[in-house]
């Protein structure tokens, strides 16, 4: 189910003194089982954008189509066609509420209208999508949980409602980093397993590399680059420029390069850096 | 004056009430004045715990903690204790009080009996130290995370602390914050000799830090040097925390026979030990 | 917009009545309140009015500001007018059919109802117009002040009215995120009728609440942190001074109230 986004704009405090555009003629096409990150600056639009592909917000101009229709049409059902695009919000344990884990993931699919025999087994599959043990779990209060288990409990709730794409923002804001670990190891199977489009919205070049399959680079409401992490790591001048950084390894590759080395232009993974590392070395104690 | 400014735990022990086993058992650690000391950790390993014995927010159940010379257990010191041991926390918003920065910083002015006349002045200079002058008549709810925990740090700078107890302020902050709030800090403890006790479980921060105390199950596991700490890479992932990128990479490399040397922190350092052990055959 | 709400309707301009001691204006407006119901004419109604935009031209408020203060009270006042309109006994009849009935003393009696209703909110505002949440908690705190003899929480009342404005704005956000959030898993909080619409905010009650009482551990902590031990030994930043004007502002009042006795003795 492809999104795709037509020249959107949005624009706070229309026609006053404060008017400020938040999305600048924004245009880009997301499809199906893509993994893509959405990373920028605070205040560059990523929150913005994040609400709009959900239909919270309601374009200044511009449209958001879902599986070609548009989210803000005349005779569009917006309620179930947000239901299909699973939205997390920042710090979700906060909005958790329910008397025990397994009420709180059912609320979703309680409100999709669907029969007790299926919120049970939706409320099963989320709780097993995001490695939490149900009999262990699911009649505890979500409140006796530990922060990283309570945000697992969260994005639970939202996977409960199967929906066609997850979009998450800052999904490991907050956490140490075994939290971050075992947040981002979830959602690379769960993207892996069930072929959910995924979008992230991230601070973190690390958590960007591991995971994405393209990158969305947004500054002052504009997108100013669109590809492959390794194509956007490769383009450090660009980066700095907007307030961004690059993993280290992508920087390491940058600065040897410039150093006189000769190594591929697009290294950003440790790994590979290695690898050429020790054939540098390897060649050079040949001499 | 700072007279004695030593932070001193003695064989400290903590256990929370509900809880089977303590917090914290049999810690024991010195931080010297002027240091920039970080503890690493991750949830749940007794860190947060460590600082709020530090300012007598916790009292030890076993061992003793002395802040500049006074002992947390004795009750008639906590409000000189309180004073000298300034604490910031984790939610920028949950540590402002009043509606307007300037009224904020004075809170703790307030408290400890400041006359009015004085107030003033310690406010305006706090406020500078931040870099947070011209909000002094705003909002809290108006401002950024990193400018309130800015306005946090004025609030206790303005009350002429020794020691800057931090805990994780900068975990619900996003980087351009967190750069904002360390900076503001580490200028505080390089510029005015402040004592610093940063607890945080971002590598990048304790890298920049004098010393690093490693906090495991309620034990400090490792302390040294930010360099002689990293470099215990397979110990630090054992206890699920990260190791700058460079760190683990040098130790990798390392152990394929590269002699890099140890202590390498940084992507500058590592181009430094590339450039001496891969001399470029320099061609024309 | 959510960034300007304040409790109130706070009108930050300078002017006389602004800087006037926010005690003097609390004793004040009490005082204005008895007056009113001290009127017993029309006469002295049109005094209370004089008196009404005198000050509100002195605060340099717009009259039309002011009168927005009645807005929320319109239907309150709407319904004294009716029903004094229709249900006083009087002898007068100026209308009847069925079995309505309007005499000239139920309309006389209802427009002066509504106007002491009136005049009662444009009191009022008038105060919360001309004086800052802020001074307004401090001018409480410092009245109740002598009641801590008799063990009356002053300091603690004020503290919690301060650190309420505080937060009001942090909540109305958070309030704002979690129904964002539970709109995404398809809660709805519009439609239904009034049990269904009551069911429909626990999953918006119940995160709020859970997080006030995490702030207010948190705070109580930060508080602590910085030696806060309740009232005694406490200096303020923000000293309050009576001044000249002040007690011509209470002349002023003086003034008003005797003319209202003197009108209810005479008229």
């Amino acid at each position: 189910m492809p999104i795709e986004v037509r020249h959107l704009t949005h624009c706070y405090s229309e026609g006053s003194v404060l008017r400020t555009v938040a999305l600048d003629d924004v245009s880009f096409t997301i499809n199906d089982g893509e993994f893509v990150g959405i990373i920028g600056h605070t205040g560059s639009g990523k929150s913005t954008l994040v609400q709009h592909l959900n239909g919270l917000l309601k374009p200044s101009s511009g449209q958001v189509l879902v599986d070609g229709e548009d989210l803000n049409g005349e005779h569009v059902n917006r309620r179930a066609l947000r239901q299909r695009i699973g939205l997390v919000f920042q710090y979700p344990e906060y909005q958790l509420f329910e008397e025990s884990v397994e009420k709180d993931i059912a609320f979703g699919p309680k409100n999709q209208g669907l029969s007790p025999d299926e919120i049970a087994e939706r409320v099963r599959y989320a709780m097993d999508c995001v490695h939490l043990d149900y009999d262990k779990y699911a009649k505890r209060s979500p409140f006796e949980l530990s922060g990283g288990q309570m945000r697992r409990v969260a994005i639970a709730g939202v996977v409960a409602m199967k929906p066609s794409i997850l979009i998450l923002d800052e999904p490991t804001a907050g956490l140490d980093p075994r939290g971050r670990d075992k947040i981002l190891n979830m959602l690379s199977e769960l993207h892996a397993r069930e072929k959910v489009t995924t979008l992230m919205v991230s601070h973190s070049m690390d958590d960007m590399a591991r995971l994405a399959g393209r990158l969305l680079v947004m500054s002052e409401g504009k997108v100013v680059a669109d590809g492959t992490p390794r194509e956007i790591f490769a383009q450090e001048e660009m980066m700095t420029s907007i307030g961004l950084d690059i993993p280290d390894a992508a920087r390491l590759c940058a600065r040897l390069r410039a150093a006189g080395y000769d190594l591929p232009a697009d290294l950003f993974r440790p790994e590979e850096l290695k690898e050429h590392l020790l054939r540098l070395w390897k060649e050079g104690s040949a001499c | 004056m700072h007279s004695d400014t030593r932070v001193q735990l003695n064989e400290v022990t903590y256990a929370y009430e509900e809880q089977a086993s303590p917090a914290l058992s049999g810690v024991s650690a010195v931080i010297e004045p002027g240091e920039f000391v970080a503890v690493l950790g991750h949830n749940g390993s007794g860190k947060s715990t460590m600082a709020k014995l530090l300012n007598a927010l916790y009292i030890p159940t076993e061992g003793n903690v002395i802040v500049c010379g006074y002992n947390t257990r004795e009750e008639k010191y906590v409000w000189e204790i309180r004073r000298r041991a300034g604490m910031i926390f984790q939610n920028p918003d949950n540590q402002i009080v009043a509606t307007v920065v300037k009224e904020d910083v004075a809170f703790g002015l307030e408290n400890l009996g400041v006359p009015t006349e004085e107030m003033l002045p310690r406010i305006e200079s706090a406020l500078a130290a931040v870099r947070m002058s011209k909000y002094a008549d705003s909002a809290p709810h108006m401002l950024s995370g990193g400018q309130k925990q800015r306005v946090a740090v004025a609030g206790i700078l303005a009350m002429e602390p020794s020691l800057i107890i931090a805990d994780e302020a900068t975990a619900m902050l996003d980087p351009s914050g967190r750069k904002e709030v360390f900076d503001t800090i580490r200028s505080l403890n390089r510029q005015k000799g402040i004592t610093v006790v940063w607890i945080t479980h971002f590598m990048e921060e304790a890298a920049l830090a004098d010393r690093v105390l490693v906090v495991t199950d309620g034990k400090i596991s490792l302390s040294g040097t930010p360099a002689e700490v990293f470099d215990h890479v397979d110990e630090m992932r054992e206890i699920h925390l990260d190791v700058p990128h460079m760190t683990s990479l040098a130790g990798e490399l390392r152990a394929e026979g590269m002699p890099l040397r140890p202590g390498i922190l940084t992507v500058d350092e590592l181009v430094e030990e590339v450039k001496r052990l891969c001399p470029l055959k320099s061609a024309t | 917009m959510l960034n300007n709400i304040t409790m109130g309707q706070y009108y930050p301009v300078d002017s006389k009545v602004h800087r006037l001691d926010p005690r003097i204006k609390l004793i004040l407006t009490i005082v204005f309140i008895v007056a009113v119901f001290m009127a017993k004419t029309f006469a002295g109604y049109a005094l209370i009015l004089a008196f009404i935009w005198m000050v509100s031209r002195v605060a340099n408020v717009p009259f039309r500001m002011l009168l927005r203060g009645l807005k929320p009270l319109r239907l309150i006042i709407l319904l004294t007018f009716l029903l004094n309109l229709f249900f006083t006994p009087g002898e007068t009849v100026w209308v009847q059919f069925w079995i309505v009935r309007i005499t000239k003393e139920g309309f006389l009696q209802a427009a002066f109802y509504s106007l002491r209703l009136a005049f009662l909110v444009l009191g009022t505002s008038l105060l919360t117009l001309t004086t800052s949440p802020v001074a307004l908690s401090d001018g409480i705190e410092l009245l109740l002040t002598p009641l801590k003899k008799i063990h009356f929480p002053a300091h603690e009342l004020a503290m919690m009215m301060t650190i309420a404005l505080r937060f009001i704005p942090t909540l109305l956000e958070e309030t704002d995120k979690i129904m964002k959030a539970q709109m995404a898993r398809g809660a709805d909080f519009e439609s239904g009728n009034l049990i269904s619409r009551a069911k429909a905010m626990v999953p918006l009650l119940v995160p709020l609440f859970v997080s006030a009482f995490r702030r207010a551990g948190d705070l109580a902590m930060a508080m602590e942190s910085r030696c806060y031990h309740g009232g005694e030994g406490r200096t303020r930043l923000r000293v309050l001074k009576i001044t000249r004007n002040d007690w011509i502002a209470c002349g002023v009042m003086a003034l008003l109230l005797a003319l209202i006795i003197l009108e209810g003795i005479f008229l």
